[in-house]
């Protein structure tokens, strides 16, 4: 048998109950169950969790940086979506 | 008094067996078939390590000749020693040191659960912060049977040559003697005859899910819990106890 | 994609850089940039692992419960932190295992500290506090590298790294203020790893042929020399604290600058170890060459099985 290399997989952990879970780094496993388990044994030994996600990372599908002007900037012109935008008279309060 | 001994002598049985499993399981620290792996097996081995502080200390104190757990733990001689033949057994393969931890972990789980319910509160308490523990090694170790078993053909015959190799070494798990008779009529320990049965089902269980075979050689080798040990608990005692023999009564 | 000129994506690149932004995987990068950090990245990774092997030497021989398991799991860090970095290596394109696969057969290097045999007890004392101490000196700037993954990663590195120094100040001083063997360990130890450790921060700077590119890049963010300044300034005033006699006879305190300077750097040993002819070398990458080999028919049955199961899942 070829010397085959175990997939990649992504790692997110939730911090604590209330938080997203966060992208910390990457780990080796040959299956989605192994995966979880090393990502427990490698990304929580100081109590840094208390939920896992892994992904495997051919499974990832991200933006192209190339376009980053084109998908992101756009926005930026739209400074009405922001309630910075907009002045509140003084006296007025709870807005 | 008579039943001091006897617990102590208990708490002293369970704290060798996690002591040496312990020092076993870090023999393979920088050298885990793959990183990942290898930072698994350092956990394990740093819960038996945590395991034995707890026991050998408690041990101590129901001796209450003033030794504490290090003292207990680095310089008794072999025969005072009283873990199961199987822990001191060498690490071989990782198949071997899988099978070897399989066997010890589904004991422990179900020893573990029974403990929960002990008269004494302070063995309950180690058994209830031990068996979340041990649940996880339990699953990690089947899991790689599983995986070992059913893998490829050398995977296969390897983890079977191991599993031949060791099974002798699996009924002293289920060893009982005075000590335990009389912890167990105090509602200390519980016996072990449901527990041997309930582990022979959860191990066939894994076992033929990995396509392995039990040996149908039943001859079996005991003599830890009476202090008779194999070749290999001197080594690791030369190594264990360096130390404490080469520069007594130190502080480190 | 539009066509952009190189020089005109290397000048927005710089600008980036220069400008504090981060670079991530997938932005465009000079293809320089991209192979001095997998080199630089998988170096530091190697060196974390083959840095196992000469505190993992004492694990079953540690003097008590408490210093078997801080061991252990400080040995056990350096695995994760070799993980972290293979994992930023693997975000630029590189394959952890061909990279490894480089380590065995001395195409990479690492770290020459650990090409030293740990011959004593009171050698963890010594790496923590010395070898470990001066990583961290290292380490800290490379927490604002300019690229993200590794920036990253240096900040878990760095958060768990300070464990690793005190718990080996904390042996190192016991021993010093012990009795008199413990002493005469101590001291034999750190005589034997003082130069070593300063040594660890790479030749001087005008011998060090990367450095320049580097700092541009802010891959580097500080010179070999000024961070090895840095950490004698800090280690001297802790060797005599507890007592322990720096093996320098030329080593003095400049009033004027406020630095220590020591007596000359033997090169020479550096090179010859760097090269392979220090004391463990061949020890070192036979024991990880020997892990990777001997794991080769667990990772293929796991792999075996993981297949065997997703075809029975389909079907
Ligand atoms: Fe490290
Ligand atoms: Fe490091
Ligand atoms: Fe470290």
């Amino acid at each position: 048998m070829a010397n085959q290399e175990w997939p990649l997989w992504e790692v997110f952990i939730r911090s604590k109950q209330g938080l997203n879970h966060k992208h910390v780094g990457s780990l080796r496993a040959s299956d989605e169950q192994m995966a979880v388990d090393n990502a427990r044994d490698v990304y929580t030994r100081r109590s840094e969790g208390v939920s896992i996600w892994v992904v495997e990372s051919n499974n990832v599908f991200a933006s192209e940086p190339a376009q980053a002007d084109s998908l992101f900037e756009p926005a930026d012109s739209k400074a009405y979506r922001h309630p910075m935008f907009y002045d509140v008279p003084d006296g007025i309060s709870h807005m | 008094m008579e039943k001091n001994t006897n617990l102590f002598e208990y708490v002293l049985r369970m704290g060798d067996d996690s002591l040496i499993l312990g020092h076993r399981v870090s023999e393979w620290c920088g050298h885990g078939p793959i990183l990942e792996e290898d930072i698994a097996l350092t956990n394990i081995s740093l819960d038996l390590i945590g395991q034995a502080t707890n026991l050998l200390e408690y041990a101590g104190e129901i001796e209450g000749k003033g030794r504490d757990g290090d003292a207990i733990a680095f310089l008794r001689c072999d025969r005072e020693y009283k873990n199961l033949l199987l822990v001191e057994q060498t690490n071989g393969d990782f198949g071997k040191t899988m099978m070897r931890q399989f066997f010890f972990d589904a004991f422990r789980r179900l020893l573990f659960e029974r403990l929960l319910k002990s008269s004494d509160i302070q063995l309950a308490a180690i058994a209830d912060k031990s068996l979340k523990e041990t649940k996880y090694h339990l699953k990690h170790s089947s899991e790689w049977m599983i995986r070992l078993g059913d893998g490829t053909d050398e995977s296969h015959s390897r983890i079977q040559d191991s599993l031949d190799s060791l099974w002798k070494y699996t009924n002293e798990l289920f060893f009982m003697d005075e000590v335990d008779f009389s912890l167990i009529k105090e509602g200390i320990i519980p016996s072990m005859d449901g527990i041997q049965e309930e582990w022979l089902v959860y191990v066939t269980s894994i076992l033929e899910e990995a396509t392995l075979s039990i040996p149908t050689n039943n001859w079996k080798q005991e003599g830890g819990r009476i202090g008779k040990h194999t070749e290999h608990l001197g080594f690791i005692l030369a190594e264990l106890q360096y130390m404490q023999r080469a520069y007594p009564n130190m502080k480190w | 994609m539009k066509e952009v000129n190189i020089t005109e994506l290397e000048r927005r690149f710089q600008e980036k850089i220069d400008n504090d932004i981060k670079i991530e995987p997938r932005d465009w990068m000079p293809e320089e940039y991209r192979q001095t950090l997998i080199r630089q990245i998988s170096q530091h990774a190697h060196s974390e692992i083959v840095g196992m092997l000469p505190e993992g030497n004492w694990i079953t021989r540690a003097p008590n419960l408490r210093r078997k398991a801080v061991l252990l799991a400080k040995v056990q860090d350096e695995a994760g932190h070799g993980l972290y970095l293979y994992s930023a290596v693997e975000t630029l394109g590189a394959d952890r295992e061909a990279t490894i696969d480089d380590l065995h057969t001395g195409k990479a290097k690492y770290s020459s500290i650990f090409n030293y045999p740990t011959t004593s007890w009171a050698d963890m004392g010594s790496i923590g506090w010395l070898v470990d101490g001066a990583a961290i000196m290292n380490q800290v700037p490379i927490c604002r590298c300019s690229y993200g993954p590794y920036a990253r990663a240096m900040v878990r590195v760095c958060k768990e790294e300070s464990f690793h120094q005190r718990q080996g100040f904390e042996i190192i001083s016991l021993l010093a203020q012990g009795t008199p063997e413990q002493k005469a360990m101590a001291q034999e130890s750190f005589n034997r790893f003082w130069w070593p450790a300063i040594m660890m921060f790479g030749p001087n700077d005008a011998d060090s042929k990367h450095t320049a590119q580097s700092m541009k890049w802010k891959i580097k963010r500080n010179t070999n020399d000024e961070l090895r300044q840095m950490f004698i300034d800090v280690t001297v005033p802790q060797a005599e604290m507890i007592g322990l006699t720096i093996p320098d006879k030329d080593l003095k305190f400049n009033k004027e600058t406020g630095h220590y300077e020591t007596g000359p750097i033997d090169w020479d040993e550096f090179w010859e170890v760097v090269k392979g002819n220090g004391p463990c070398n061949k020890e070192r990458v036979d024991a990880r060459r020997k892990a990777k080999e001997d794991g080769l028919w667990v990772r293929e049955a796991a792999m075996a099985y993981a297949e065997k199961r997703k075809v029975k899942n389909a079907s």
